[in-house]
């Protein structure tokens, strides 16, 4: 029978969720990494034993872990517990932590300053790993979104990161500014169809794509609207929060924007509008039913200055016609008092026979629903606040 | 023999329970116990000091006997007390709690 396994990155550690294939009975295993900030959590595809972790803290900086039994060992790539330090003093490892930005000559064009807040010019800054997206036929190939907005790439299995420069070095980089949460690459897609393809998203920059892997980058954010920048239909500035894509279905893009449900039906070439009948079409998370390509979730939060559910009541919302037409999922989750958020990385899907969705809140709840969104029950309701959440279906 | 104390989440990372030791060939400066110390696990390397500039990390702080040495040169020598092993060097976080 079929098992699940739900990974979730919350504000003082991370913690892994089974489950058969019955989502009824959950084993709850946690916290690892006591005490740090766990961004986001992902497995391999190739692999799923192969699990990369994002461990950040104010104090230490970054951490990426690594575990090669489905989460029940850890390691930094490249720590002692793979290779011991070199007798004498030679060149220790350990470097799995470095994400040093691409000033080459040779990349093009060094880049070494964004726009600030306020307008002005201001260095880019590394201060952590947002979102982690292993390779879909690499195990030891995986992605890094990381604040200062930049991509990096490993193909060791975690333990040296290079950045693609491409990106940060087109031309728009200098007029990129951070969002409220910072300038962070939170969103990784990439296309099942075409390996030299994928999509990634920056607040406040907007959405990127790269058709020769990762080389050149171009702005997709033709449609976007975002009033609250000085022009409203800008090449970059919006903020946008999360971006989804059925895999089978790589040209179709669905975007939770600061405000806005966006959809685009060619790549991101252009984007039109489908928050339809949505109570308010602020949010952070967007996934996508696993057989249903026009069925998408959305968890509508009131506004960018409250950051909780309308009225106290936890809806996730479901629209099964790609958009515009959405319906309330309001059975197990709490209907008052609730004032809770739920982050950009905090919602994913199962691959069962009955979708299972899943979302994860700041008030430390995990929720899931084993028939994609008709009912809903806690896993956990306790943990800390919960920054990602991702889940693996296993055989 | 020099002792070095970490703070918490630093032994868990680099899998100690308690003090550290370290040796430094020749003199031993605020610099080079940092060095040794990086070199013997090597997993503490970036959470103390940045990978590039090797500036003490913002929300770090260094102190020797008793005195705050967070914002000493790198190549200052360490007193006998702590290359004697007397006294420990301590590596602490700057903010006691939250």
């Amino acid at each position: 029978m079929s098992k699940v396994r739900v990974l979730v990155g919350t504000k003082k550690g991370a913690f892994i969720l089974s489950s058969d294939g019955k989502r009824e009975k959950w084993d709850v295993s946690g916290p690892h990494f006591a005490g740090w900030e766990i961004y986001h959590m992902k497995g391999s595809p190739v692999d799923p034993n192969r699990i990369y972790t994002s461990q950040t803290s104010g104090w230490f900086g970054q951490i990426i872990q690594r575990s090669d039994d489905g989460g029940k060992t850890w390691h930094q790539p490249g720590s002692p517990t793979e290779q011991a330090p070199a007798p004498g003093g030679g060149p220790a490892s350990g470097v799995s932590n470095k994400f040093v930005y691409d000033t080459s000559e040779q990349s093009g064009k060094p880049l070494t300053t964004h726009q600030w807040y306020d307008g002005t010019q201001h260095p880019w800054e590394f201060k952590r790993v947002w979102h982690l997206e292993p390779s879909l036929t690499d195990p030891n190939t995986v992605y890094a979104g990381i604040e200062d907005a930049a991509l990096f790439r490993s193909n060791d299995g975690g333990q040296a990161w290079h950045e693609l420069p491409g990106l940060r070095g087109s031309d728009t980089g200098p007029r990129w500014q951070p969002g409220a949460g910072g300038m962070c690459l939170h969103s990784i897609v990439l296309d099942p169809s075409n390996p030299k393809r994928m999509f990634i998203a920056i607040s406040a920059a907007g959405a990127f794509r790269t058709d020769d892997g990762g080389k050149s980058w171009k702005p997709i954010n033709q449609g976007l609207r975002s009033q609250y920048i000085p022009d409203p239909n800008a090449e970059v500035g919006h903020c946008v929060h999360h971006i989804a894509m059925h895999p089978k279905r790589p040209g179709v893009l669905f975007m939770q924007k600061h405000w806005d449900v966006m959809r685009s039906d060619d790549a991101g070439d252009n984007w039109h509008e489908i928050s339809g009948n949505l109570p308010t079409d602020f949010g952070f998370v967007i996934d996508v039913h696993v057989h249903e390509p026009e069925t998408i979730y959305v968890v509508p939060i009131k506004s960018d200055s409250e950051h909780f559910p309308l009225e106290g009541k936890l809806r996730v919302y479901r629209s099964r016609t790609g958009g515009n037409e959405w319906e309330p999922l309001t059975k197990g989750l709490p209907q008052s008092d609730c004032y809770v958020n739920v982050l950009r990385d905090a919602m994913a899907v199962d691959s069962l026979d009955s979708c299972g969705v899943y979302f994860g809140t700041t008030g430390g709840q995990v929720y899931a629903s084993a028939d994609a969104g008709d009912n809903w029950a806690p896993i956990v309701r306790d943990l800390p606040a919960v920054l990602s959440v991702e889940v693996q279906t296993l055989p | 023999m020099i002792r070095v104390e970490l703070p918490q989440h630093l032994r868990t990372l680099a899998r100690v329970s308690g003090e550290v030791t370290v040796e430094v060939n020749g003199q031993a400066t605020l610099g080079s116990v940092l060095d040794a110390l990086e070199q013997a696990y090597p997993m503490l390397r970036g959470t103390i000091r940045d990978h590039g500039t090797l500036q003490r990390r913002a929300f770090l702080r260094f102190f020797v006997c008793a005195e705050d040495w967070s914002h000493e040169a790198p190549g200052k020598p360490l007193p006998d007390e702590i290359t004697s092993g007397k006294e420990p060097f301590l590596i602490v976080g700057a903010i006691a709690g939250g």
